[in-house]
């Protein structure tokens, strides 16, 4: 199915603009996933798409060839995995799966067919006699899931599906939160605040920021070609080179860089591992961080813009504390970007 | 000090005045009823003689009664108000709940000037209205002191409810209906029991307010209370009292057992 929002925003009655005018689409079978810091209007988005919330006058949502604008929730046929999974704790893992099912009024083999069926794809078959509370948060994720996919709804919408659980479990969801998507072979839309989550799961990244959306595009597109400051510092914490910029050079506090293009009237960026430990670089400062992560360390240095800026560094010969270093940009992984004021 | 003697150190008061006010006059109340001068005949009697039967049934039916208006009355009048905010609210519910401050008598006499012979209704309508010396205005009075009881609770609960579980039944397809049957009411059913159970043990005792209307009816306590005073029949009084209490104990018992299925899964 493919969704087409228009003009669509939600003012409250006290006057705050969730959500400005919006426009979206989403095609069949594509997974979006809408990215952005709390309060920037994902999660009020998700819910005009879901009929949970009501758009202000003028906007406009389709799902195909259908006006479901005025549809009231419970017959837009849509599947929502909730941030806190809201499962009904009177009923058994079955019984939560098949409500949407039973709500259609579907004979009972049938219930019963498809129930056993979306367990067995979520892996759930252990579980299913269960009661919700006697479930870990990893599995009560999945049955939320199959909940939703149960009914065979147009669209899935899931809010922020993987907060509620811990940091190690998250990541392990993640991916498999990926491949069940696929497997589903739906239009789904997922609402995060985790730019890695919304990397790792969605076909394509919408960021949000104050109401409205910035850009879209691929992962790919998003982390190599920002089209605003926002979106580069917000997906893959791209760095800001607070300096003078002078036609294709760029002054620091701590040196000179070369600009890949003209940055008159643009700001530098710049990321962690486009930054390198270089004795011959053109920029100094001194360390005043190292974190061991495993495959690398991540080096931060003060005293080449006014804040701290961090290397990636693979090798073994890690700078000390305090330790002064020089550092080396390519031209070409510079980002510039608009600046603020002119926008 | 172990901390086992502690305990029951501090356990003590509470067993004197269990033993005292609780168990001893229990007792005693048990064996005036066995020592009168029909002895263990004297609940024979209660279920023998119409007088005392049908009043006890009546006495049932209108807790009954009043125990599931006042559910059915303030879980509306709870989730509405717990849901809305509006100018004015507090004020409402302070009326409301307005009935716990009065005594019985009170409230009766309330109904006596809604439904009595010179009551409101019965001068502002054609016909001759009068209902509040029957079972209807019995219930009434009943009701409105139930209210405020169930009330409370159940928008303590209302205010506990999560949110997304409407929501969720609803992208489900439930519509409105379904979401108060399916989510709405087992996620209040526990409160539902606690304060239902609390009005249904309150009007099975009320004594102020059918002492003001029974004029044409009994209950029970109005029974208890002219066996006692009027007849002297210390023996029935006591029986009687007795019978009142086991059936009371035995009703919650039910009511508690036949919801600890929905409770339980409700976790």
């Amino acid at each position: 199915m493919t969704l087409n929002l228009t003009n669509t925003a939600k003012t409250y009655g006290d006057g705050t603009k969730a959500l400005l005018p919006t426009s979206l689409n989403v095609d069949t079978g594509e997974i979006v996933s809408l990215l952005g810091p709390s309060g920037c209007g994902k999660t009020t988005l998700l819910r005009i798409i879901a009929g949970l919330e009501t758009p202000d006058l003028g906007g406009k949502i389709w799902f195909d060839s259908d006006d479901v604008t005025d549809l009231p929730v419970e017959r837009r046929q849509v599947g929502m995995v909730f941030q806190s999974y809201a499962l009904f704790p009177n009923m058994s893992v079955r019984a939560n799966i098949g409500y949407g099912l039973k709500m259609q009024k579907l004979p009972k083999s049938d219930i019963e067919a498809r129930v056993s069926e979306v367990l067995e794809m979520c892996q759930l078959n252990d579980y299913s006699q269960r009661a919700v509370t006697a479930l870990s948060g990893g599995q009560r994720q999945r049955v939320a899931l199959a909940r939703a996919i149960a009914p065979r709804p147009r669209l899935l919408l899931l809010d922020e599906p993987l907060s509620a659980l811990d940091a190690a479990l998250r990541e392990t969801l993640r991916d498999e939160l990926a491949i069940l998507l696929r497997k589903f072979n739906i239009t789904a839309i997922f609402v995060t605040h985790d730019q890695n989550e919304a990397m790792a799961i969605a076909d394509r990244v919408a960021v949000m920021s104050e109401g409205e959306i910035v850009q879209s595009g691929t992962p790919e597109e998003l982390y190599r070609n920002p089209n605003s400051t926002f979106v580069a510092g917000f997906v893959g914490s791209a760095m800001h080179l607070a300096g003078k910029i002078n036609g294709s050079k760029l002054t620091l506090v701590g040196g000179e860089l070369l600009l890949p293009s003209d940055g008159t009237g643009c700001e530098a960026f710049v990321r962690a591992e486009n930054i390198q430990i270089n004795k011959n670089g053109p920029l100094s400062g001194f360390v005043d961080a190292v974190t061991f992560l495993g495959t690398h360390y991540r080096v931060g240095v003060s005293g080449v813009v006014s804040e701290t800026i961090t290397s990636i560094f693979s090798g073994t010969k890690v700078p000390k504390l305090g330790e002064k270093v020089r550092l080396s940009v390519e031209p070409q992984s510079i980002l510039l970007l608009p600046s603020k004021a002119q926008k | 000090m172990t901390n086992k003697t502690f305990v029951l150190t501090c356990l003590t008061p509470l067993l004197i005045f269990s033993l005292a006010f609780l168990a001893f006059p229990l007792v005693r109340l048990f064996l005036s009823s066995v020592e009168g001068d029909s002895g263990w005949a004297v609940y024979l009697d209660i279920i023998r003689k119409p007088r005392y039967l049908n009043t006890l049934v009546l006495t049932v039916l209108v807790s009954l009664a009043t125990t599931f208006a006042a559910l059915a009355v303030s879980t509306t009048a709870g989730m509405f108000l717990s849901r809305n905010k509006f100018r004015g609210r507090n004020i409402l519910l302070s009326i409301l709940t307005l009935p716990l401050a009065f005594p019985g008598v009170v409230i009766g006499f309330l109904i006596i000037l809604l439904g009595g012979r010179q009551g409101l209704i019965n001068q502002i309508t054609p016909g001759h209205v009068v209902f509040a010396y029957s079972v209807i205005g019995l219930f009434l009075g009943y009701l409105y002191f139930s209210i405020p009881r169930v009330l409370l609770t159940v928008m303590a609960a209302a205010e506990k409810l999560d949110p997304a579980l409407e929501e969720a039944a609803r992208t489900l397809g439930a519509n409105p209906l379904r979401v108060v049957i399916d989510v709405i009411l087992p996620g209040l059913m526990p409160s539902l029991i606690a304060s239902g159970a609390i009005a249904f043990a309150t009007a099975m005792g009320a004594f102020g307010t059918a002492f003001t209307l029974a004029t044409n009816i009994d209950v029970i306590p109005m029974v208890i209370y002219t066996e006692f005073t009027l007849s002297a029949n210390i023996a029935m009084a006591a029986a009687l009292s007795i019978v009142l209490g086991v059936v009371t104990w035995i009703l919650l018992l039910i009511a508690r057992s036949l919801s600890g299925t929905t409770v339980a899964a409700g976790g």
